[in-house]
C-alpha cells in the first residue's frame, strides 16, 4: 500500500527537516541574543527533529533505489535492475541529488552528537552552536528542495530499467569513500559554530577552544581517511596506477585538510597558552569555508574534472550564494568582533608556541597555494588575461619543498618547551636525531636502489628528522623507577596521539619518496605463452578467457607472476570489462598488493591477433601512502580519547577554566 | 582602528574570490567557446610522438576536415575519451592528436593500453602548442576546417553521445 508512496513520504520528511532546521536556526539565535531560557530550549529538540526527519527522507531514497523504482528520476539516471544491491545502496550518493542529500544527512548527525554530547556546554553557548549549524542546514537543505529534488518523478512514463550507475562508481571504494570525505567536511561545521557563537556571545576565552577541539579532531581524522580513500580508489580504479593527480576535486579536498591542520594546532595553543585567538576563530572559519568552496567546485561545474557531475548553472548560483552568505557573513563577524587587543602572551622565537606559529604559516601558505593553482586557469580567464592551464608540474614545484620546510620545524616543535627553550637544550635533545637522519637518508638510496639519488635522500631525511627526535624524546620521558614500559605507560594518550600523528607523515612521505622514485613500468604486447620480467618477477600469461558478471561481460587475462625459477608463485587476473547498460569499457587492473611492493596488471587493447597490450607495474611502498593516512586519522582519534582532552569546562565558572589553563601552561 | 581594518582584509579577499567565482559561473568550461573561433590554427614546429626525427607543422591540418584532439598519458578523463574517438575514427573522421606535457613512452604506452584513433600525434611536452591553443587541461578538441580555421571547439569529455549528436553534425558541416 505504502510503497508507491516511498518517495513522496520522503519528500515530506526532507520538507519537515527543513522546517525544523528554521525553527532550530532562528528560534536559540534570537532566545540567546535576548536571554529567554525557554527559546533558547528550542535547539537541542529540533536538532534532534532535524535529524530524524532526515533518517527517514534518507531511508526513502536508499528504498527507493533498492526497490528499483524507476519513476524516481534520480533512480532511473543511476541505477539499474541488475545492479548488485549493495552498488545500489551507494548508488544513492553516486550522484548530485543523493550526495547533497547525504551531505545534508550528516549534517544533521552532527547537530545531534553535538546536541547529545554538549550537555555540559552553558545554555546561551549551546544555543548559538546549534542555532548556527541549522542556519547552515537550513541553507542546504533549501538548496536541496529548490535546486536539487532527489524525489522528482518521471510520471507517467517511467523508464522500464535504469541506466545504471557509472561503472568507474561500481567499486568498494565509493561505498565508503564520499561518505568518510563528507563526514570530515561537514565536521568542520561544528568548530565553525563554536567560533561563531564566541564571537556572538564575545566570549573569546579559552574556553570555547576546549569544546570545540575533540569535534575538530574526529572530523580531520574522518578527512584524513577520506583523501586516503579518494587517492587508494584512483590508484586501483582510474586503471593506471597514479594516486594523486591534483584534480580540482582532489585539491578542494585537500584545502580544508591543511586549513583544518593548521587549526588543530592553533586550537591547542589557544587552549593551553590563551594565545592566537584572533587567528585560531580565522582558521575555524575558513577551515568550514574552505569545505564548502570545495562543495561549490564541485556541483557548479566551473572546472572540468572527472568529478563534477553536476552542470547547471542555477545550482553553481545558489551554492555560490550560499557560500557568499555563509562566509561574508562570519567573515564581517570576525571583522567587528575578533579581539581588537592581542591577549599579550610572551614567548620568544624559540619556543613551541612560535615553532607552532610558523608551521600554521606554512600550512596557510600550502593551503593558498593549491587554492591558487585551483582556480588560477579561472581567474585569468574572467580577467582576460589569456588561458593558462596548470597543472602537476606547478604543484609539485611548491608543494614539495614547502612540505620539507614543515617537517624542519615539525622536528623541533615536540622537543621545544612552550614560552621560552634555550638553544643550547634545543641542540642537545636534537643533534643525535638529526645525524643519524642524515646518514640514514644518504646511505639509504645506495642501499636499496644501489645508486645515490638526492631525491630519495632529501624525502627520507625529512620523513626522518620528523620522527627520530620524537623517538628520542620517548626515550628521555619513559624513564621511570619501575622500568621503561611503566614510563611509556604514563605517557598521556594525548601525547601519544601527537606521536602517531607526525609517524603518520612520515610514513606518507616515506611512500611518496619512493614510489615515485622506484617505480617501474613495462607496457607490453602479450600472447598466451609469453613471459616478461620487470623487477625481478616473471609475468607468464597463461590463459585468455571470457567471464560474465551481473551486469558486464569481461575478457579475462590469467598471468602467472614467479619470482625465481622454482617458485610457484601465484596468478593474477587483470580484465577488460563492457558493461551492458551503458555500453562502457572499464579496465579491471589485477593488484598484487604488499608492504613493500605492489605488482599491478592491467589490460590494454586487443591487438587483434590474439594477443593484448598489457600495462605492468611494480610499486614500491605505495601502501605507505594510505598507512600514513590512516596513522594520522588515528592519532587524531587517540588525542580525543584521553579523557583530560574531553574534560569539560563548566558553565559556572570560566574563571577555574581560565586558571587551569594557566597553570597547565606554566607547568 | 589600524588593527580593525587590518581584520576586515579576509572578508575583502573572499568577496574577491566570489566575484571571480561568480564570473566563472557564466563561463561555463564545457561549452565555453574558444578565443580562437574562426582564427587560423596557430602555427607551431614541433616532433611527432611516433617519430623524433619527424618535424611537422600546421599545415599537416589543411586540406581536410580534421579534429585535433589535446590528450595526455596523466589524463584521466582522456582514457574514457578514447572509446569515442576510435568510433570518430571508424567513423572515417581524420583525427590528430596532441600530447601534451607528456613523455614519449608514457603517451606512447598509453596509445598501446587505450587504443590510437590518431593519424599521427604532435608531441607538445612543454605545452607549447597548447599554450597557443588556449587549453585549461586535456581533454579539449578543436575541429580544423580544410583551409585550417579553427572552426568548433570541446572543451572536457566527449561523451558517447555527444559523437553523432554534436562532433558528427559539425565535421559534416564544415566538409567540402
Amino acid at each position: 500500500m505504502l510503497i508507491p508512496l516511498i518517495p513522496e513520504i520522503g519528500h515530506f520528511a526532507l520538507i519537515l527537516a527543513l522546517l525544523m532546521a528554521a525553527a532550530q536556526a532562528v528560534m536559540p539565535l534570537a532566545g540567546a541574543a535576548t536571554r529567554r531560557p525557554l527559546w533558547m530550549a528550542y535547539a537541542r529538540p529540533m536538532a534532534t527533529g532535524q535529524f530524524l526527519f532526515l533518517v527517514v527522507a534518507y531511508g526513502c531514497l536508499t528504498a527507493s533505489f533498492l526497490l528499483d523504482d524507476f519513476s524516481v528520476a534520480t533512480v532511473a539516471d543511476n541505477s539499474n535492475s541488475l545492479l548488485p544491491w549493495y552498488y545500489k545502496a551507494s548508488a544513492v550518493w553516486g550522484n548530485h541529488e543523493g550526495s547533497v542529500l547525504l551531505w545534508s544527512l550528516i549534517l544533521g548527525a552532527w547537530t545531534f552528537a553535538v546536541a547529545h554530547f554538549s550537555k555540559e556546554l552553558p545554555r546561551d553557548m549551546l544555543a548559538r552552536v546549534l542555532g548556527v549549524m541549522g542556519l547552515v542546514s537550513l541553507g542546504f537543505l533549501a538548496f536541496v528542495l529548490i535546486t536539487s529534488n532527489p524525489f522528482s518523478r518521471l510520471l507517467p512514463n517511467p523508464p522500464a530499467d535504469g541506466a545504471d550507475l557509472n561503472p568507474l562508481l561500481q567499486d568498494f571504494g565509493l561505498i565508503i569513500h564520499p561518505p568518510m570525505l563528507y563526514m570530515g567536511y561537514v565536521g568542520f561545521s561544528v568548530v565553525f559554530a563554536f567560533a561563531i557563537a564566541a564571537l556572538l556571545g564575545g566570549r573569546l576565552d579559552a574556553a570555547w577552544t576546549r569544546w570545540a577541539r575533540p569535534w575538530t579532531n574526529v572530523a580531520w581524522a574522518f578527512l584524513s581517511v577520506g583523501i586516503a580513500l579518494g587517492s587508494w580508489w584512483a590508484y586501483y580504479e582510474l586503471g593506471w596506477g597514479g594516486w594523486w593527480f591534483w584534480d580540482p576535486v582532489e585539491n578542494a579536498s585537500l584545502l580544508p585538510w591543511l586549513a583544518g591542520t593548521a587549526l588543530i594546532h592553533s586550537l591547542a595553543v589557544t587552549e593551553k597558552r590563551g594565545a592566537f585567538k584572533s587567528w585560531t576563530v580565522l582558521l575555524a572559519i575558513s577551515t568550514f569555508s574552505l569545505s564548502l568552496l570545495g562543495t561549490f567546485l564541485v556541483r557548479s561545474g566551473v572546472l572540468t574534472s572527472v568529478h563534477a557531475f553536476a552542470n547547471d548553472p542555477s545550482r553553481g548560483l545558489f551554492i555560490l550564494a550560499l557560500l557568499g552568505i555563509t562566509v561574508g557573513l562570519s567573515l564581517l563577524l570576525f571583522a567587528l568582533r575578533a579581539p581588537r587587543v592581542s591577549h599579550q602572551v610572551g614567548f620568544t622565537w624559540l619556543s613551541r608556541d612560535a615553532l607552532l606559529l610558523i608551521n600554521n604559516i606554512l600550512l596557510v601558505i600550502m593551503t593558498v597555494t593549491v587554492l591558487l593553482g585551483t582556480v588560477y586557469p579561472l581567474l585569468l580567464d574572467a580577467l582576460n588575461l589569456g588561458k593558462i592551464s596548470v597543472g602537476p608540474p606547478y604543484f609539485n614545484a611548491l608543494f614539495v619543498p614547502l612540505t620539507v620546510i614543515l617537517c624542519v620545524f615539525m622536528g623541533l616543535g615536540p622537543l621545544a618547551h612552550w614560552k621560552r627553550t634555550a638553544g643550547r637544550d634545543l641542540v642537545r635533545r636534537a643533534w643525535l636525531a638529526g645525524a643519524a637522519a642524515l646518514v640514514i637518508a644518504a646511505l639509504a638510496p645506495l642501499a636499496y636502489g644501489g645508486e645515490w639519488n638526492l631525491k630519495v635522500s632529501l624525502g627520507l631525511v625529512a620523513a626522518l628528522w620528523v620522527v627520530l627526535p620524537l623517538v628520542r624524546d620517548l626515550w628521555e620521558k619513559s624513564r621511570h623507577r619501575r622500568g621503561r614500559l611503566a614510563g611509556l605507560r604514563r605517557l598521556s594518550l594525548a601525547h601519544w596521539g601527537m606521536v602517531v600523528g607526525h609517524l603518520g607523515l612520515a610514513v606518507t612521505i616515506v611512500g611518496v619518496t619512493v614510489v615515485s622514485n622506484y617505480a617501474v613500468e613495462r607496457n607490453v604486447r602479450m600472447a598466451v605463452g609469453d613471459s616478461v620480467q620487470v623487477a625481478g618477477y616473471t609475468f607468464t600469461m597463461t590463459e585468455l578467457g571470457s567471464r560474465r558478471g551481473p551486469n558486464y561481460v569481461a575478457d579475462a587475462a590469467h598471468i602467472r607472476v614467479q619470482r625465481g625459477e622454482a617458485e610457484r608463485g601465484f596468478v593474477m587476473t587483470p580484465e577488460k570489462r563492457l558493461y551492458i547498460a551503458r555500453g562502457m569499457p572499464m579496465t579491471d587492473v589485477a593488484l598484487r598488493p604488499g608492504l613493500f611492493r605492489d605488482l599491478y596488471v592491467a589490460m590494454g587493447e586487443d591487438l587483434e591477433d590474439g594477443s593484448w597490450a598489457m600495462r605492468i607495474q611494480y610499486k614500491p611502498f605505495v601502501r605507505w601512502l594510505w598507512l600514513g593516512g590512516l596513522l594520522m586519522a588515528a592519532g587524531g582519534i587517540l588525542a580525543v580519547i584521553d579523557r583530560r582532552y574531553r574534560r569539560t569546562a563548566t558553565a559556572r565558572d570560566p574563571e577555574r577554566v581560565a586558571a587551569a589553563s594557566v597553570r597547565e601552561a606554566s607547568a | 582602528m589600524k588593527r580593525r581594518l587590518l581584520l576586515l582584509l579576509p572578508l575583502v579577499g573572499f568577496l574577491v574570490l566570489g566575484g571571480f567565482l561568480y564570473q566563472g559561473l557564466s563561463m561555463n568550461p564545457f561549452d565555453r567557446d574558444s578565443a580562437l573561433m574562426a582564427d587560423p590554427f596557430p602555427s607551431f614546429a614541433l616532433t611527432t610522438l611516433e617519430d623524433p626525427s619527424r618535424t611537422v607543422d600546421e599545415s599537416l591540418l589543411a586540406g581536410e576536415v580534421t579534429l585535433v584532439n589535446v590528450w595526455g598519458e596523466w589524463c584521466p578523463t582522456c582514457k574514457q575519451e578514447m572509446p569515442q574517438l576510435l568510433d570518430l575514427a571508424d567513423r572515417g573522421v581524420r583525427l590528430v592528436g596532441v600530447d601534451y606535457k607528456d613523455t614519449r613512452e608514457k603517451g606512447r604506452a598509453f596509445l598501446a593500453e587505450f587504443g590510437n584513433p590518431f593519424e599521427v600525434n604532435v608531441f607538445d611536452p612543454d605545452g607549447d602548442l597548447g599554450f597557443e591553443l588556449g587549453v585549461y587541461g586535456a581533454p579539449e578538441t578543436f575541429l580544423v576546417d580544410p583551409e585550417g580555421v579553427i572552426r568548433y571547439h570541446h572543451t572536457g569529455y566527449i561523451k558517447p553521445e555527444d559523437v553523432t549528436q554534436v562532433i558528427l553534425p559539425e565535421v559534416e558541416k564544415w566538409r567540402d
